[in-house]
C-alpha cells in the first residue's frame, strides 16, 4: 500500500495526461467523425466513397500500428511536435471512424415514417431535419458515443507504450521501481481508469433507458 | 431514408450535384496524389546525406529476400495463433459470464456483475501487464488471458442482451414441458440468443484480432514486433516506411476479410432472422416459402 501512497504524485501526473489525451482526442475525433459521417450520408457520391473507404481502412488498422506510425515514422518526415501531441493525433485519427459510425447509425435509426410524416405535412428538407429527424437521432446517438469515449479512455493506455507518461506509463515505471508491490500498484491504476469509465457507463445506461421509454 | 428527406432532384440540381461530385473527386484525388508525390521526394538529412524517395526501388529491395517474407509470415502466424486461442477462451468465458449474470441467485449474479464491470472498464494493455507481472506467465499467455477475459466480458454482455430480448414465452414453454431451468437456458434460450448476437460476437472477434497487436508491448513476438521492430531495425531506417506499409497491408487483409465474413453472417442471420415473433402483416401461406430464414441455419445447410 505504501508503494501506492509514495508514488501518488506520479499517478496523478499520469492521470492528468490520460485526461488530457482523452479530452484532445475526444474533441478531435468528434470533429473529424462529424465531417466523415456527413460525407457518408451526403448525396454526393465521391464523398460517400471516400468516407466509406476512410472508415473501413482506419477501423481495421490496429491502434498499436497507428500509434507506432505517429511515434516513430512521423518524426522521420520531420514532423515531431512531441510525443504527447503525436499520440493525441494518433488517437484522434483512430477514434474518428468509430464516432462517424455511431453518428450514422443514429441518423439511420430514426424510423423512415418519421421523415415521411414530416414531409407529408409540408415541412421542408431543413425543417424535417431540424425539427423531426435530428432531435431523435441525437438522443439515440448519445449512448453509442459515450461507449466510443469509454473505449477511447481505455485506448489512451496504448500511448503509454509510446513515450507518453500517462497512467499506463506510470504503472510501468512504478512497477519497475517497486517489484515487491505489483498488485496494489496495478489495482490503484485500474481504479484510476475505472473512475473515468464507470461513471461514463452509468450515464450511457441511464440515457439509453430514457430513450427506450420515449420510443 | 435520404431520398425521403427531399423531393426528387430536377435536372438543375442533378447537374449541380454531378458538378460537386466531380470537383470533390478531383480534390480528393489531388490530395492523394500530392501525398504520393511528397512521400516520393528524395530527402536530405541534417548531415547532408540524401535518401531516395519512398517509391525508389532501393527502399523496397529487401522484399526480394525470402527470409524477410518468412519472418513476416511467422509473425502473422503468431498473431493468428494468439487470436484463435484467445477467441476460443473468450467465447467460453462469455457464455459463463452471461449465465452468471442471469442467474436466479443473487450470490452468483452480483459478484459476476461486479467482476464484469471491472473487466470491461479496464484497458486490455493494463490487464496484460498485470497478468505478466503477477502470474509471470510469459507474454503469449499474458496476452491470451487478458484478451479472452476482456472480450469474454463483452461477449457475455451481448449474450445476456440476446437472452433478455427473447420473448418470455420461450422460457415459459421450456419450463412448461418439464425442462429444468438450466436445460431451458441451454437448449432453448441460448441457441436463439447466440444466433441473434452472432454478428456482434464476430465484430468483437475482429476487435480481438486487432488487439493482439497490444501484446507487442508486453514483448510477444507477433506481426507488429517482427515486422516493424526486428526487421525494420535490422535493415535500417530507410526501410521503415516500406515495412510499415507491408505490415499494414497484412493487418488490413486479415481484418477486412474477417469483417466481411461478419457482414455476410449478419445479412444471413440478422437480428430479425433469428427472432421468433415476426410482424405478420400478411400471414404467409407456406412459412418456409414466405421466409426461408424462419427455419434457421439447419434447413439451409440441408438444402445446400
Amino acid at each position: 500500500m505504501d508503494a501506492v501512497i509514495d508514488n501518488l504524485p506520479l499517478f496523478l501526473e499520469g492521470f492528468r495526461n490520460t485526461l488530457g489525451l482523452l479530452l484532445i482526442a475526444g474533441v478531435g475525433a468528434s470533429t473529424i467523425g462529424l465531417v466523415v459521417a456527413a460525407m457518408r450520408i451526403s448525396p454526393i457520391s465521391s464523398f460517400r466513397v471516400f468516407a466509406t473507404a476512410y472508415t473501413e481502412l482506419v477501423r481495421n488498422t490496429p491502434l498499436t500500428l497507428v500509434l507506432f506510425f505517429c511515434a516513430y515514422l512521423l518524426p522521420l518526415l520531420e514532423f515531431s511536435p512531441g510525443y504527447f501531441q503525436l499520440a493525441a493525433i494518433g488517437l484522434t485519427v483512430y477514434t474518428s471512424p468509430f464516432v462517424a459510425e455511431a453518428l450514422r447509425s443514429g441518423v439511420n435509426g430514426v424510423h423512415v415514417g418519421q421523415a415521411e410524416a414530416a414531409r407529408s405535412v409540408g415541412l421542408t428538407f431543413g425543417q424535417t431535419l431540424t425539427f423531426v429527424v435530428m432531435p431523435q437521432a441525437i438522443r439515440m446517438v448519445v449512448p453509442p458515443l459515450i461507449n466510443v469515449l469509454i473505449a477511447l479512455t481505455k485506448n489512451t493506455s496504448v500511448a503509454g507504450a509510446f513515450f507518453v507518461f500517462e497512467l499506463f506509463g506510470a504503472a510501468r515505471k512504478v512497477t519497475n521501481d517497486r517489484g515487491d508491490a505489483v498488485i496494489p500498484i496495478l489495482l490503484a491504476v485500474a481504479a484510476f481508469y475505472l473512475v473515468i469509465t464507470i461513471p461514463l457507463g452509468l450515464i450511457a445506461g441511464r440515457i439509453e433507458k430514457k430513450v427506450a421509454v420515449l420510443r | 431514408m435520404s431520398s425521403v428527406l427531399y423531393d426528387a432532384p430536377g435536372p438543375k440540381s442533378r447537374a449541380r450535384s454531378r458538378l460537386i461530385s466531380i470537383v470533390g473527386t478531383i480534390i480528393l484525388a489531388g490530395g492523394l496524389l500530392a501525398l504520393i508525390v511528397v512521400l516520393g521526394l528524395p530527402k536530405t538529412s541534417a548531415n547532408g546525406a540524401v535518401q531516395p524517395g519512398l517509391w525508389d526501388i532501393s527502399r523496397w529491395d529487401v522484399f526480394n529476400d525470402l527470409l524477410v517474407w518468412r519472418t513476416l509470415g511467422l509473425g502473422a502466424l503468431a498473431t493468428l495463433r494468439m487470436a484463435a486461442v484467445a477467441a476460443v477462451f473468450a467465447l467460453v468465458i462469455g457464455v459463463l459470464f452471461s449465465f452468471g449474470r442471469l442467474s436466479a441467485s443473487a450470490w452468483i449474479r452480483v459478484p459476476t456483475t461486479v467482476l464484469l464491470e471491472f473487466f470491461r472498464g479496464m484497458p486490455v494493455l493494463l490487464m496484460m501487464l498485470f497478468i505478466l507481472l503477477v502470474f509471470s506467465t510469459g507474454s503469449f499467455w499474458a496476452g491470451v488471458a487478458a484478451l479472452s477475459v476482456y472480450n469474454g466480458a463483452i461477449i457475455g454482455e451481448a449474450l445476456r442482451a440476446g437472452i433478455n430480448a427473447l420473448p418470455r414465452g420461450q422460457r415459459e414453454a421450456g419450463l412448461a414441458i418439464g425442462l429444468t431451468p438450466v436445460a431451458t437456458r441451454f437448449r432453448i434460450e441460448f441457441p436463439q440468443a447466440f444466433r441473434q448476437m452472432l454478428p456482434i460476437i464476430i465484430a468483437q472477434l475482429v476487435v480481438l484480432l486487432k488487439d493482439t497487436s497490444l501484446s507487442f508491448i508486453v514483448g510477444y513476438n507477433e506481426l507488429l514486433r517482427s515486422g516493424l521492430n526486428q526487421l525494420a531495425n535490422f535493415f535500417g531506417e530507410q526501410y521503415k516506411f516500406s515495412f510499415f506499409f507491408i505490415v499494414l497491408a497484412i493487418y488490413l487483409a486479415m481484418n477486412l476479410s474477417l469483417s466481411w465474413l461478419a457482414r455476410r453472417i449478419a445479412k444471413r442471420t440478422g437480428p430479425q432472422a433469428g427472432s421468433v415473433t415476426k410482424d405478420d402483416s400478411a400471414p404467409p401461406i407456406d412459412p418456409v416459402q414466405a421466409d426461408p430464414r424462419i427455419l434457421g441455419a439447419q434447413s439451409r445447410s440441408q438444402g445446400a
